[in-house]
């Protein structure tokens, strides 16, 4: 079961696509999966072929249980039933003391690694957790215990969901707040011609330079790119941009546009609708969920003139967009009217500093100068 | 004082008869055979028939006896053979010694001293060789002790005697044999306390009598792992000295028994239980045993061997709870 965010615990397995001996390849999409937000298709990350499936449908299990086994394709030959198969990880196994000590030293146990007998977390462990967390920061996807679950049957909404992520977030993470006025005409300019060249179907929104303009200047200040795992930033293996969309009925979800900074805008365009198609018919890939490595928030259809988000954990900083409005701006001596939006960076000063969180919004106001080269 | 498990308690016995004239000893075979364990050798010529009394083959009647002497204000030590044999004496034991002061509401008291050879390893095979002390740390009323040293054989007799109500020594076989050093001054020790034998800071590894070496030896070869084991002799069975066992496995958080008896009712799980409900929030690790196989001891040296805690058991124990750690 993967972890589909550091707020995910466990998922229920709805339904398998492929049966014992069905060939695999790396991207295939072998199981539907429902979580905290919704159907969730799991993808496969080796090739070979599905020798045998542990959980059945209908099962509720912990993240980090084993849901299938693959019989790899650098492995041939026959196999002795259950052998090589590995045992699901159905409980982590926390000593008495540790568990106690964890809890008034204010250890997260997810991240926990056991050395003690079977595996399991011993004082010593939690020691060294709380001693490397010195300045504790939230965790990557790791292993969820089920004692630390709520009781089956009380599965946590999305609500729930998003409020322990979110408190997590203002609980550990530092923020830090930088706002920038964006002159828009260039941008709007150079949309409305490059529309006036494309199908209805193909135009495009301001959405797509904006993300692409947040993902190009993550080129230039990488260190707002990517995690904050057991204390250190992990600098993002691409940038992937993760799009906050409400969903209707409430909740929210930030799905990634995989690597946003080689996407031209017409397919960012078609990405990001799709991925509020899907996100709305609840039926999201595993990848896209669990990828993002920034996220952007866009509340302008709202009327609203600047967001200021909270992070995500365990990503280091929320690229926030209000409205494009007329406003009078000066340019050159003079008042104009111009389209102007607020452009807003929310950042974990353990990751980043308010400098570099600057030249990423400067970035982003020089990017959008110049559309025609998004 | 260079001497021997069986002469610190020959040392112990004569210093009793020399100092208090209440005190007599009785048993099978403890006069002219001078004890099945020779632990009495000499002490006829010394004291006479009349204090060094040789009973007949029934051990109901003369342990009853000698809860019969102390009620009538003598100071009886009485020797059983083997612990096996001391079950046709249960009913005295339990039902009598155990019983009196509490049933006469204070009136009597029963200072009586019962010696018994416990324990096996010298192929004397399955009526000769079980460890059943446990059993008897269950019974209210009488208070348990297990020499596992040259200053408990020679020390543990002397407090006994002191004692008001029962008490009952369980003299490992294995150890009769046993020679080491033992200070000129050597006198009668406390029965209210464990002692720790090695201390150690990662494990504790509680254990008494006869597998007391053997928890030694095994706590040397961790050692050689990283693993420092604290080990500490209960000494007295009943009471248990919880205060004693509390302290160090708050101090290692993991905890292992070594008990010659067998698992099941046993001493051992005493201990893990009272383990579990008063220190689960210090524990690192679940308990761990090591205590004989649920057989009847066998007589061939292999199989005896086999079924016995052994220091390999005992070391595997300690790294098994102790975990990947070190």
């Amino acid at each position: 079961m993967p972890s589909l965010g550091a707020d995910m615990e466990a998922g229920t397995l709805v339904q398998w696509l492929k049966r014992p001996g069905d060939q695999v390849k790396r991207g295939d999409i072998i199981a539907i999966v429902d979580t905290q937000k919704g159907a969730i298709e799991i993808e496969v990350f080796e090739d070979g072929a599905i020798e045998k499936i542990l959980v059945e449908p209908g099962t509720k299990v912990p993240v980090g249980t084993v849901l299938a086994a693959i019989h790899g394709a650098e492995q041939p030959g026959p196999k002795a039933p259950g052998l090589h198969i590995p045992a699901p990880a159905t409980r982590t196994r926390v000593s008495p003391v540790a568990k106690k000590l964890a809890a008034d030293l204010g250890v997260d146990l997810h991240a926990v690694r056991g050395t003690g007998p079977e595996g399991a977390i011993t004082r010593e462990d939690v020691e060294r957790a709380a001693a490397h967390a010195a300045a504790p920061g939230p965790k990557g996807p790791a292993l969820q215990p089920p004692g630390l679950q709520p009781p089956s049957g009380a599965r946590p909404d999305m609500r729930a969901a998003i409020a322990a992520a979110m408190a997590r977030s203002k609980r550990e993470i530092p923020h830090y707040y930088l706002s920038t006025t964006i002159d828009m005409s260039a941008a709007l300019t150079w949309l409305r011609a490059e529309n006036e060249k494309r199908s209805i179907a193909d135009r495009l929104l301001a959405i797509a330079l904006l993300v692409k303009a947040v993902a190009l200047g993550l080129r230039e200040v990488p260190e707002l790119n990517g995690h904050w795992v057991d204390g250190a930033f992990r600098k993002g293996a691409g940038i992937h941009v993760g799009c906050a969309i409400a969903l209707r009925g409430g909740g929210l979800v930030a799905p990634a546009v995989h690597d946003a900074d080689q996407q031209p805008v017409g397919a960012m365009m078609r990405a990001i609708s799709d991925l509020v198609a899907r996100a709305r018919a609840g039926s999201l890939r595993s990848s896209e969920l669990a990828d993002p490595t920034i996220t952007v928030t866009n509340l302008g259809e709202q009327g609203i003139d600047a967001a200021f988000g909270i992070i995500y954990p365990p990503q280091v900083a929320l690229v926030g967009f209000g409205r494009v409005a007329e406003r009078p701006w000066v340019v050159a001596g003079q008042v104009q009217p111009r389209p102007l939006i607020t452009a807003t960076l929310a950042a974990d000063h353990r990751a980043s500093d308010g400098h570099r969180g600057g030249l990423l919004l400067a970035a982003i106001d020089r990017l959008l100068q110049t559309p025609e080269q998004l | 004082m260079k001497t021997t498990y069986r002469e610190a308690i020959r040392t112990a016995l004569r210093e009793a008869l020399m100092k208090d004239p209440r005190v007599f000893l009785m048993g099978e075979d403890v006069g002219k055979y001078g004890g099945s364990y020779a632990v009495s050798k000499g002490l006829l010529a010394e004291f006479g028939p009349e204090r060094i009394r040789d009973t007949p083959l029934s051990e109901s009647t003369f342990v009853g006896a000698g809860i019969g002497a102390a009620l009538g204000g003598m100071r009886p030590i009485v020797e059983i053979m083997t612990v096996n044999f001391s079950l046709l004496a249960l009913d005295q034991i339990v039902n009598n010694a155990a019983t009196i002061r509490h049933m006469s509401g204070g009136q009597f008291s029963i200072p009586v001293v019962i010696r018994m050879a416990t324990g096996a390893g010298r192929q004397l095979a399955a009526q000769h060789a079980h460890s059943l002390e446990g059993w008897y740390a269950h019974i209210p009323g009488l208070r348990i002790v297990a020499p596992a040293t040259l200053e408990d054989a020679r020390g543990m007799l002397g407090t006994a005697l002191a004692d008001p109500d029962p008490v009952l020594i369980f003299e490992h076989q294995a150890l009769y044999n046993v020679e080491g050093t033992l200070a000129d001054d050597a006198g009668n020790v406390d029965l209210d306390h464990a002692a720790v034998r090695r201390a150690g800071k990662d494990v504790s590894v509680m254990t008494y009598g006869g597998t007391l070496g053997k928890t030694l030896e095994a706590a040397q070869t961790v050692a050689a792992d990283g693993i420092d084991a604290e080990v500490i002799d209960l000494r007295t069975l009943r009471p248990l000295d919880m205060d004693a066992i509390a302290a160090s496995v708050k101090k290692t958080h993991r905890a292992v028994i070594v008990d010659e008896g067998w698992k099941s009712g046993s001493l051992s799980a005493e201990i893990s239980a009272r383990i579990a409900e008063s220190l689960f929030y210090e524990l690192d690790a679940p308990i761990g045993r090591v205590c004989t196989a649920e057989v009847p001891i066998p007589y061939p040296k292999h199989l005896e061997d086999a079924a016995l805690p052994q220091p390999e058991r005992i070391a595997a124990a300690l790294r098994s709870v102790v975990g990947g750690r070190g």
